[in-house]
C-alpha cells in the first residue's frame, strides 16, 4: 500500500515539475502569439505520456537501481573492500572499475541524451548515428567519473583537472569538424540528469566520508563537473576519428579507381 | 491501433536495450565483486519493469509532444519576427524551468551548509534559507541569460566556440578570485540545471529556430543552447559566492 501511495506521489511530483513549463508555453502561444498549437489533442496525449513515463521511470529507479547503486557505492568505498590502505589511491581498484562501468551504463539510460541524439540524427540527415553519439558520450562520462573518484581519493584540487580539460577542449575545437562542435558542447550538459547524478553523487559522498581528511560537503562535489566536461572531449574525439576514417576510405577508393579506370567510366 | 502497438513494442525493445548496461553492471558487482544477493529481489524486478515502461512512455511522448511543441514555438516566434519577444520567451523559459528544478534545490541546500560551515553566513535557519533562495534565483537568472545569449547567437550568427571559450576563460579567472568553498558547488551547478524535460524542448527550439531562419544551418547554429545553460551557472554562482562573502 505504502509503495502505491509513494508511486502516486512521484507521478504527482513529476506532473508538478512539468506543468509550469507546459502552462507557460500554452499561455504564451494563446495569449501572445495568438496562434493555437496544431494537433492539440495529440500534444496533450503526448504530454500525458511524458509525465506518466517520467513518473514510472523515477518510481522504478527509486525501487530498484538507486538503493542498490547507493549501497554498492558505500560497500565499495568501505575499508573492507579495499586492496590496501585507506587513502592509498592504488587500493581503490574496484571503485575505479565501478565508476567507469556505472558512468557508462547510466549515461546510456539517460532519456535526455537519447532525445538529443535522435534530434541530431534527424538534423544531420543520418550522418550522426544515435548509438555512435550515445556511446561516445557514455565513454566520456565513464572516464570523467573515474578520474573524479581518483581526484577525491588523492585530494588534488578540482580546478586543476577542469582547467586541463578546458585546454584540451580548446585545442580539439581548432581541429574538429565544424559540424560537430555545437553538438559536442551541448553533450556536456545533457548527460547529467535523472539517472547519472544520484548514483555518481552517492559514489562521491561515500568516498569523501570514508577517507580521512576529506569533507563530504567539499570533496563530494565535483563529480558532476567531471561528468559534464569529459563527454565534450569524447564527442570531439569521436568526430575526429570518424572524419579521419572516412578520409582514409575515400583515399583508398580513389587509389582503387585509379587502377581500375574501366569502373570510373561506367559510373 | 495495430500500428500503434507495433510502434510501442519497438520503443519497448529500445528501452530494454538502453537499460541492459545498468542491470548488467549492478548485477555483476553484486554477484561477482561483493558476492551477495540483494534483499527484496522481487521489488527490484518490479522496479526494473517500471523503469522500462516509463522510459518507453517518455520517448513516445517526446516524439508526440515535446519535439513538436518546441518546433511549433520556434516557427511561430520566427514568423512573428519580433526579436524582443523571442528573447523574452527565451529568458522566461530558462528562468522558469530552473527555479523549480529539484536537483538545484538539493545542491543549494548542501551549498548553504558549506557556506555556514565556512562562516560566510550566519548559521541560523533564516540565513540558510535566504542563502538557498539567493542561490536558486542566481542559477535561474544564469540559465535565463544563457538562453538569451544562445538565441541571440542563432539570430546573429555569432561564433559558438569563441563565446564558449571566452566563458571558460572567465570561469578560470573567477576560480582564482572566488571563495574556495563555492568552487565545487559552482562547477556542479552547471551540470544539474538541464533536466530531462527541458533538454528536448530547448533543443527542438534551437534547431527549429535555425531551420526557419535564412542562412542558418540547423546543425551548426541550432545546437549550442544547452552548452550556454551549463556554462553560465558556474560564472553566476562564483560571482554570488564572492558577493556574499564580500558583503
Amino acid at each position: 500500500m505504502a509503495v502505491i501511495t509513494a508511486g502516486i506521489m512521484t507521478i504527482l511530483y513529476t506532473a508538478l515539475d512539468v506543468l509550469p513549463i507546459v502552462l507557460f508555453i500554452f499561455g504564451f502561444q494563446t495569449l501572445i502569439l495568438r496562434k493555437p498549437l496544431p494537433h492539440l489533442k495529440r500534444l496533450l496525449a503526448g504530454l500525458g505520456f511524458v509525465i506518466l513515463g517520467l513518473g514510472l521511470f523515477l518510481i522504478g529507479l527509486e525501487m530498484a537501481l538507486f538503493p542498490l547503486g547507493r549501497e554498492m557505492a558505500e560497500q565499495l568505498t568501505s575499508p573492507e573492500s579495499l586492496v590496501g590502505e585507506v587513502g592509498d589511491w592504488q587500493a581503490y581498484v574496484w571503485v575505479y572499475v565501478f565508476a567507469l562501468a556505472i558512468g557508462f551504463a547510466t549515461t546510456i539510460a539517460e532519456p535526455a541524451l537519447l532525445a538529443v541524439s535522435m534530434k541530431a540524427h534527424d538534423v544531420s540527415g543520418g550522418a550522426i548515428s544515435v548509438w555512435g553519439l550515445r556511446v561516445a558520450v557514455a565513454l566520456g562520462v565513464a572516464v570523467g567519473v573515474a578520474l573524479g573518484t581518483y581526484r577525491i581519493i588523492t585530494g588534488l584540487p578540482l580546478h586543476y583537472f577542469i582547467m586541463v580539460g578546458y585546454v584540451i577542449v580548446v585545442i580539439q575545437t581548432i581541429w574538429a569538424p565544424k559540424l560537430i562542435i555545437p553538438l559536442a558542447y551541448d553533450s556536456g550538459g545533457v548527460t547529467t540528469s535523472t539517472v547519472t547524478v544520484p548514483l555518481i553523487t552517492a559514489l562521491g559522498l561515500g568516498l569523501a566520508e570514508t577517507i580521512p581528511g576529506r569533507s563530504p560537503l567539499l570533496d563530494g562535489f565535483g563529480l558532476v563537473a567531471f561528468a559534464s566536461l569529459f563527454p565534450i572531449i569524447a564527442v570531439l574525439t569521436y568526430a575526429q576519428l570518424t572524419e579521419h576514417l572516412e578520409k582514409r576510405n575515400a583515399n583508398r577508393q580513389q587509389e582503387k579507381d585509379r587502377y581500375e579506370p574501366g569502373r570510373l567510366e561506367e559510373s | 491501433m495495430k500500428q500503434n502497438l507495433t510502434a510501442f513494442w519497438t520503443h519497448t525493445k529500445g528501452s530494454m536495450r538502453d537499460l541492459a548496461p545498468i542491470v548488467f553492471v549492478i548485477g555483476f558487482f553484486e554477484l561477482a565483486v561483493l558476492q551477495q544477493v540483494p534483499d527484496g529481489l522481487f521489488g527490484i524486478l518490479v522496479g526494473v519493469v517500471l523503469v522500462v515502461i516509463g522510459l518507453t512512455f517518455f520517448i513516445y511522448g517526446l516524439e508526440l509532444a515535446l519535439f513538436p511543441i518546441g518546433d511549433a514555438l520556434a516557427v511561430a516566434l520566427a514568423k512573428k519576427g519580433s526579436v524582443l519577444l523571442l528573447l523574452t520567451f527565451a529568458f522566461l523559459l530558462g528562468f522558469g524551468t530552473t527555479i523549480a528544478e529539484p536537483a538545484l534545490t538539493a545542491i543549494a541546500n548542501e551549498a548553504s551548509e558549506i557556506a555556514a560551515g565556512a562562516g560566510a553566513i550566519a548559521n541560523t535557519e533564516e540565513a540558510l534559507s535566504n542563502y538557498v533562495l539567493g542561490l536558486r534565483i542566481t542559477v535561474a537568472l544564469s540559465v535565463g541569460t544563457a538562453l538569451v545569449l544562445g538565441v541571440l547567437r542563432i539570430i546573429l550568427g555569432w561564433s559558438l566556440p569563441l563565446m564558449i571559450i571566452s566563458g571558460y576563460v572567465l570561469v578560470v579567472i573567477m576560480t582564482g578570485v572566488a571563495p574556495a568553498d563555492i568552487v565545487g558547488v559552482a562547477y556542479d551547478s552547471g551540470g544539474v540545471t538541464t533536466s530531462t524535460v527541458t533538454v528536448p524542448l530547448v533543443t527542438a527550439l534551437g534547431v527549429g529556430l535555425a531551420s526557419s531562419l535564412r542562412d542558418r544551418n540547423p546543425m551548426t547554429d541550432g545546437f549550442g543552447l544547452i552548452a550556454f545553460a551549463s556554462l553560465t551557472p558556474m560564472i553566476f554562482v562564483m560571482a554570488y559566492g564572492g558577493i556574499i562573502q564580500w558583503l
